[in-house]
């Protein structure tokens, strides 16, 4: 295990440049009560081709920081860049799952959302983005159901729709906050080896927020571990390949590791 | 990835289908309805106050055929039409101030609240002062009688959508008009439609209304004014032909326009239970 200043290194090394680099950014909401920081100092560098999970119990500033890096967010210090420029506001160049199923476009058919995204995150003509998003709604198992409208979908499904909207709009970098959180066990395994095997296939890269330590082994190429309140870098691990796979004494082993490092009580790690 | 399979779907029984898809339900209140005023009416036998379901329905027939009622019906419908897409056009830009800045927020908040309450015919004197006798000044007292709810309806509307909704949509790069032509207008539309639905009933009251309250001075007036000048000719049979006409609009503009609407939109993206 090491521990946080690594990743500055990284940040500041010019031999591999990074995709994205947060540089001590901390943020704050103003509350009633007074102001709360629900992130602080939090350094880190992502490259081309890495998938980054941040790992942490609830409410200890994930989707905050997330939200951040999308841009519907400003820190209060700090700062967050892409390829070394600052980042503007939120655009198709990164692009979120949400854990929450109301992200889709009620009004639109699943294959709408897809092929509207298109057309206006990448400018394709009607024609174009209706091919592209048939191709990916196949490549997440739901050719069967391009014409149904959302609300008729189960949740597992509307989060293929968005998983399938996000990766069709070929962002530098996907942003996904607890996309599988609020599925059944089950499912949450088949999406989370099916997502593994879209982001490497298209080797993209990724910022994934989680907060149960299999999931995090399973679809990372490195984890962070954050403390709550406020949110703050407790210790990152490199997840090797042959750590990846389920039932494997690597992928115990790293569980157990992280586990202890993280979570004082044992209770917290499933959520 | 593999690929989910479509459910199988059975088909309902054909005789529950009839049933549930008539509002036969309906259909028997107003026929029960119907006989207890005809049994009424002939019980009275006073054809100046209660005039019998048949008496109305002939004064109706006949005013139909004269031409007489189908005129006014359209004089009044030309002054709702007029008065109802102005009313909604000053609502769109009021509620795009208040969402694009707080001092239009706060100006539509205060707006809103102190003449939401005010019933639009209490403002006829002033119209009738301003614009004089005429359409103008029904035209004034419909906007007045529609903005405030519809405006109220879209601004409530606009602040329900879910904040992972309008992520999604910013996520796009929209902003400006797009983003709320694409984004607020559709996800906000059950509100929306609501508004336009309370917009439109209000708005029919308060012609009727004022069209009775302008009695002798309109020479082309509409329904209001045929009920008004059938009750001083002693008519009775015809004030409830005309305002059985009243009735019947509303229930078509209800049922046709907006039962549709509603239909192909909101319960369509499961907005709103069907
Ligand atoms: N809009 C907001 N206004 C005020 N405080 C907020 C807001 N959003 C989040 N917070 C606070 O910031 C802290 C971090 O919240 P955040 O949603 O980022 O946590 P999280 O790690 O994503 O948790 P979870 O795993 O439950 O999703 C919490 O203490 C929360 O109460
Ligand atoms: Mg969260």
């Amino acid at each position: 295990m090491n521990v946080a200043p690594r990743l500055v290194d990284l940040a500041g090394d010019a031999a591999s440049p990074s995709l994205l680099t947060l540089d001590r950014v901390s943020i704050s909401y103003p509350t009633r009560d007074g102001i709360l920081t629900a992130v602080e100092d939090v350094s880190l560098a992502l490259s081309a081709g890495e998938r980054l999970v941040l790992l942490g119990p609830s409410g200890c500033g994930k989707s905050t920081l997330l939200r951040a890096v999308g841009g519907f967010l400003k820190p209060s210090t700090g700062e967050i860049r892409m390829n070394e420029q600052p980042i503007g506001a939120p655009g198709p160049d990164r692009m979120t799952v949400f854990q929450e199923f109301d992200q889709l476009l009620p009004w639109r058919t699943v294959l709408g959302n897809v092929r509207y995204a298109l057309e206006r995150g990448r400018s394709l003509s009607r024609r174009e983005a209706e091919a592209v998003a048939r191709g990916w709604l196949e490549r997440v198992g739901l050719k069967n159901f391009v014409d149904a409208f959302p609300h008729t979908l189960s949740g597992g499904m509307k989060q293929r729709v968005a998983i399938a909207r996000a990766f069709a709009l070929e962002p530098a970098l996907l942003l996904m906050d607890e996309p599988f959180a609020a599925l059944d066990a089950l499912t949450r395994r088949q999406m989370q080896d099916e997502l593994l095997k879209l982001c490497e296939e298209t080797g993209s890269t990724a910022l994934f927020v989680t907060h149960g330590i299999d999931e995090a082994i399973r679809v990372g190429t490195s984890i962070l571990a954050l403390t709550p309140h406020p949110g703050r870098l407790a210790a990152t691990f490199d997840v090797p390949p042959g750590s990846r796979t389920r039932g494997t004494t690597a992928f115990a082993e790293l569980e157990q590791k992280i586990q202890q490092a993280v979570f004082a009580d044992p209770e917290l790690d499933h959520g | 990835m593999a690929d989910i399979t479509a459910p199988k779907l059975s088909e309902a029984p054909a005789l529950r289908r009839v049933f549930e898809q008539t509002p036969w339900r309906r259909l028997v209140i107003l026929a029960a309805f119907a006989l207890a005023w005809e049994l009424y009416a002939r019980w009275l036998d006073n054809a100046l106050l209660l005039p019998t379901l048949g008496a109305t329905l002939s004064a109706l027939w006949s005013a139909i055929l004269s031409g007489e009622l189908p005129n006014r019906t359209l004089t009044s419908l030309r002054v709702l039409v007029t008065g109802y897409a102005l009313g909604v056009g000053v609502a769109a830009v009021f509620t795009a101030l208040a969402t694009l800045s707080r001092w239009g927020n706060e100006a539509l908040g205060l707006l809103t609240s102190m003449f939401n309450p005010l019933p639009a015919i209490a403002l006829l004197p002033i119209a009738l002062l301003w614009f004089g006798v005429g359409t103008p000044s029904l035209v004034f007292v419909i906007v007045h009688s529609v903005l405030w709810p519809v405006a109220l309806a879209c601004h409530a509307g606009f602040r329900a959508i879910p904040p992972t909704l309008l992520m999604a949509g910013r996520n796009l790069g929209l902003s400006g008009g797009r983003f709320v032509a694409e984004i607020l207008v559709p996800a906000a539309f059950p509100q929306i439609l609501s508004g336009l639905r309370i917009g439109w009933a209000f708005a029919w009251r308060t012609l009727i209304a004022a069209e009775l309250v302008f009695g002798v001075s309109a020479r082309s007036g509409g329904i209001g004014w045929f009920i008004y000048t059938s009750r001083a000719q002693l008519e009775t049979a015809s004030v409830f032909a005309g305002l059985l006409t009243v009735i019947l609009i509303g229930l078509l503009v209800e049922s046709v326009v907006f039962r549709s609407l509603t239909r192909i939109t909101v319960q369509r993206w499961g907005q709103e239970r069907t």
